[in-house]
């Protein structure tokens, strides 16, 4: 019972986010609102596995963090330099 | 002795649930990028920290309690890191650091 209500938590959360991701008037802020609906998203999805009982959800938890990570960093990249170019460059771009 | 278990992991998740709704109203509700980045640190440090701490109780000495140990490292490596990037482009790219400027919220 108790999962339910955390997970009922983490819904209006991750609604919250979503709110932000689609008024966010900058990239940055959708960024950041993707980034946290990343960690919301695997908070849901450790609460439902122990709420259904499958254990094999944590290890979707682990793996959807780890792909927010790096999606994150890469736009993050591609708005920082304007290109996802060679790492070798010094200077960015303006 | 799980009574007990039971009611903490229950403070727990309901103190975590909490704390990833605050965080969340306040991803929303701040009106500039930065005060935002803190709204969304509350979310990944005290909500998602008491959230996998409600979980651990639960799970008590088996492989799933492991793996939420690695979930919280993950977050605990994975969030700051993406939160200077974040941080760090936006202020290249010149997002302002006074208040107000992504003036975009529907309560106003």
């Amino acid at each position: 019972m108790m999962f339910a209500a955390a997970a009922l938590a983490l819904l209006v959360a991750l609604g919250l986010a979503l709110a932000r991701a689609l008024l966010g008037p900058t990239v940055f802020d959708r960024a950041l609102a993707a980034n946290s609906i990343g960690t919301l998203a695997m908070m849901m999805l450790a609460v439902f596995g122990f709420l259904t009982g499958r254990p094999e959800f944590l290890d979707l938890a682990i793996l959807y963090g780890l792909l927010n990570l790096v999606g994150t960093i890469a736009v993050l990249k591609f708005f920082r330099y304007g290109d996802l170019g060679d790492p070798g460059r010094p200077e960015a771009k303006p | 002795m799980s009574a007990a278990l039971d009611i903490a992991s229950w403070a727990l998740l309901v103190a975590g649930g909490a704390f990833c709704m605050i965080g969340a109203l306040g991803l929303v509700r701040l009106h500039s990028f930065f005060p935002r980045t803190h709204a969304a640190s509350v979310i990944d440090s005290a909500g998602a920290g008491l959230l996998l701490a409600g979980l651990l109780l639960q799970a008590g000495w088996t492989l799933v309690a492991f793996k939420l140990v690695v979930i919280g490292l993950l977050i605990f490596f994975a969030s700051p890191t993406a939160t200077h990037a974040l941080a760090n482009a936006a202020r290249e790219r010149g997002v302002s650091f006074e208040a107000g400027e992504g003036e975009a919220s529907s309560k106003r």
